[in-house]
């Protein structure tokens, strides 16, 4: 058994900013990865992290309060006030360290970190590395812990990479650990720690369309959920407008905040027929663009009913370049489209997931000991629609509070509670019969539900969601969740073993599509990025508080929590 | 539906005497990438097969490997586009296979480690962000792009015979620093890719260069650091240029 005061699950910007946090502090912790850090999803976020620096002319009155209240907005007053503000006010501080520590930020013309339109402000406040930001942030908080590991002057860090937390050790309602499955030898042990965050991303293999990485799935928000953890606001999932034709992969939104226009397949830029987007037009917020698409695309006037165009040819060689390299380069490896010469075929897909683990605003969670941050925690910052740029952001503001409040977690003294040595032993001990068991199933192949969960979810919890396609989706969901009982691998032992561990990311993607989709057929209302077309509108009277879903064995029970509306009235959400 | 027939080099250091290729048909379709006729054959055919991927799309790193004759990642290189039916895949070189085209990928971040890959700025951070000129912030452009996926690596055929040489994508990441406005510890990391195993062992053979997916001029940047290093230590008078 290893022992570290904090382990930190997940080796993406979350994770590894709690890492600094927690090292800086003196306090002895280990990043537990599934894949080497640099491998983490963050990596492939495009297009920018909101702060409001005010160095775009057309911003420099910004400030957290306006990035604070376009967030709420944003969100469709679903989000915590208070915890919004947070972001906001530690924004400008978060995103200076960043370039500090070394983040190529682009430039304007005096030097300073440059700004760029993204949708939900009327004004530059993203801050980006041409659109290649994640890739840039991520490699520096990498570089970072590079260098912290090997200082003498700072507590002990550790990475882990290509080991799986499996499950957690809770005894009492107290968090004292986590199962840590060694990919690479096949081993199985304890890591005891007075407090465990997990950072483990988004749950977007659920979804067959999905920007996401192979990676993201539902796992790292179903340990905790399995181990007592309630999970909030899961119905809440973000469609990004444009995504690549056939991938799925992100053309980022910075495509449409540098000029870029969205086309059907009469040439007209149809955002200007909706009322909701006729102003802001292209940029206007993901869900409002998302949902105009789906409806452009289901009236007839898409490509092959399936895609519409992103056009940047006016934008010109030199700022398409300079600007966005990144999705000129994938367009052209992914469909052979160069977006210099021709439009990019583009479609809504699912982006990000705005509900996940319950903490509140220090990212603990119910469970002493055990915390969250980033995408598959929920504080909730982003409500019912997340702003664009505000997603990296999270996770290194709020990544950086639950270190903080973690360190002091484990500096105050913990739980207080002192954990019987046999709990580790039998937890172990649990694990290694539950993977073994694995092994002793029927015949039903896990690639075949995984392609019907997937094509389920496609299908019955879209754009647009009603009650009758929502329970058919739960009907089948349920027997797919059956059906994985009876799953068999082809592949034997622990060690280096993808049919076992893409078997155990299943199950988690089964669970949390049941509490994404349950979740989803118990809101009767339309808010930001859940619209019911039999529910069409807000429904503040009976539907303005959390979702929170419990484990249970056969389904979720669901709870309600109120939000924090404690700075600004809800009102109708107009742009 | 067509097919192509994938012949992969198989190896599990803890059973296996020694490599062998083992064939799998595979049905394909339109847009169908390398990365997906693995899944394919790990879903459908073999379990045991085992190769990283994390992104799906040419960012992360993770799935570089030898397909067809060259260094590529399997994630973006569509089978159309291999205009061949047969398809070869086996695990980049001079790291040690774990299991089929799963590397021990450790020797390639010890020496990413060796040139302190971070930031050491010469002053204490100013109250807002450090200034960079747009002219400054250019010498980073495309340098910044590597995704330390270790296809340059696994090319260079200098690894061939010196273990303990640093390799081109440490060397780009020292010239990264190199040649940011921010960083001043251009003695420090000269030090530390000074010597025989370093800088001067790059026989300036491009094959890095070929194969990076992210198109980087890396012989160039490891040549402008060589030059760097001969005007800092031994000839002031090309300084500057």
């Amino acid at each position: 058994m290893r022992y570290h005061q904090v382990v930190v699950v997940g080796g993406g910007l979350a994770g590894l900013r709690a890492a600094l946090e927690l090292n800086k502090r003196n306090v002895k912790v280990a990043v537990v990865s599934k894949v080497h850090p640099l491998r983490s999803h963050s990596v492939e976020a495009q297009g920018g992290i909101n702060a409001s620096l005010g160095n775009h002319p057309r911003g420099s009155h910004d400030s957290p309060e306006l990035h604070a209240f376009d967030t709420v907005k944003g969100s469709d007053y679903l989000a915590d006030q208070k915890a919004a503000l947070r972001l906001t006010e530690d924004a400008p501080k978060r995103v200076r360290e960043m370039e500090h520590w070394g983040v190529p930020f682009s430039r304007t013309p005096d030097g300073k970190i440059a700004q760029r339109p993204f949708g939900g402000a009327g004004f530059p406040r993203t801050c980006f590395a041409s659109d290649k930001t994640g890739h840039v942030l991520l490699h520096t908080l990498f570089e970072q812990c590079v260098k912290y590991e090997q200082a003498s002057e700072r507590g002990e860090m550790v990475i882990y990479d290509e080991q799986i937390v499996t499950g957690l050790v809770v005894d009492e309602g107290v968090c004292h650990g986590v199962i840590v499955w060694n990919f690479q030898t096949g081993e199985i042990d304890v890591i005891k720690s007075e407090a465990v965050i997990f950072a483990t991303g988004g749950a977007g293999r659920i979804f067959g369309k999905t920007t996401n990485a192979l990676v993201s799935t539902g796992l790292g928000m179903a340990i905790p959920y399995w181990g007592g953890v309630p999970i909030k606001d899961f119905e809440f999932v973000q469609f990004h407008p444009t995504t690549l034709f056939g991938t799925n992969i992100l053309m980022t939104e910075g495509a449409r905040g540098e000029g870029g226009f969205l086309l059907n397949n009469e040439g007209e830029r149809f955002l200007a027929n909706y009322d909701d987007s006729s102003k802001a037009m292209e940029v206007a917020p993901r869900d409002i663009v998302a949902r105009n698409m789906t409806r452009e695309i289901d009236e007839g006037r898409g490509f092959e009913d399936e895609y519409l165009h992103l056009d940047l040819r006016h934008l010109g060689r030199e700022k398409i370049l300079e600007r966005l390299p990144g999705i000129r380069d994938l367009a052209m490896k992914f469909v052979h489209v160069d977006p210099i010469e021709a439009p990019i075929p583009v479609q809504p897909g699912m982006h990000y997931t705005m509900g996940g683990i319950d903490t509140d605003e220090t990212g603990a969670s119910r469970v002493p000991g055990f915390y969250a941050a980033g995408e598959c925690g929920c504080v909730s910052v982003h409500g019912a629609n997340r702003l664009g740029g505000n997603s990296m952001l999270e996770t290194i503001v709020y990544g950086a509070i639950a270190g903080d409040s973690a360190a002091q977690f484990v500096l105050d003294g913990g739980s207080g509670k002192v954990p019987d040595e046999k709990i580790f032993d039998d937890a172990k001990n649990r694990e290694l019969a539950r993977l073994e068991g694995m092994f002793n199933g029927g015949n039903e192949n896990p690639a075949d539900i995984k392609d019907e969960l997937e094509s389920t979810m496609n299908r019955k919890c879209w754009v647009f969601r009603e009650e009758n396609t929502l329970q058919e989706g739960i009907e089948k969901i349920e027997e797919l969740r059956e059906r994985y009982k009876n799953i068999t691998l082809n592949s034997s032992g622990l060690r280096l073993n993808f049919d076992l561990l893409w078997a155990l990311e299943l199950g988690g993607n089964l669970t949390m599509a049941e509490v994404m989709i349950k979740g989803a057929a118990r809101r009767k209302e339309s808010r930001g990025s859940q619209f019911r077309t039999d529910y069409p509108t807000r429904d503040d009277a009976k539907w303005l508080e959390h979702t929170l879903a419990y484990y249970a064995q056969d389904g979720p029970r669901f709870e309600a929590s109120d939000v924090d509306l404690s700075i600004w009235e809800p009102k109708e959400r107009k742009y | 539906m067509s097919e192509v027939t994938f012949k992969i080099l198989r190896y599990d250091p803890k059973t296996d005497k020694k490599p062998h290729v083992e064939q799998f048909k595979v049905p394909t379709k339109s847009g169908m990438t390398v990365l997906d006729g693995l899944y394919y054959i790990q879903e459908h055919l073999d379990g045991s097969l085992a190769f990283r991927s994390s992104c799906r799309a040419g960012v992360c790193g993770s799935c570089a490997m030898h397909i067809n004759g060259t260094y590529r990642l399997a994630c973006e290189t569509q089978i159309s586009a291999l205009n061949s039916a047969t398809i070869k895949v086996r695990p980049m070189a001079h790291l040690p296979v774990m299991k089929d085209l799963f590397v021990d990928m450790d020797p390639f971040w010890e020496k990413f480690k060796h040139i302190k890959p971070y930031l050491i700025p010469g002053d204490e951070p100013a109250e807002k962000e450090r200034l960079q000129t747009t002219d400054e912030r250019a010498h980073l452009d495309r340098i910044i792009d590597c995704i330390l996926c270790g296809a340059c690596f696994a090319s260079c055929t200098v690894n061939n015979y010196d273990e303990e040489y640093l390799g081109p994508a440490a060397l780009l990441k020292a010239q990264r620093f190199f040649s940011d406005s921010r960083d001043a510890a251009i003695e420090e990391r000269m030090d530390l890719v000074d010597g025989e195993h370093g800088v001067w062992r790059c026989h300036t053979i491009f094959n890095c260069q070929e194969v990076c997916p992210k198109e980087i001029d890396i012989t160039g940047s490891i040549a402008v650091l060589k030059r760097n290093m001969v005007a800092n230590r031994w000839s002031p008078s090309l300084k500057k240029q």
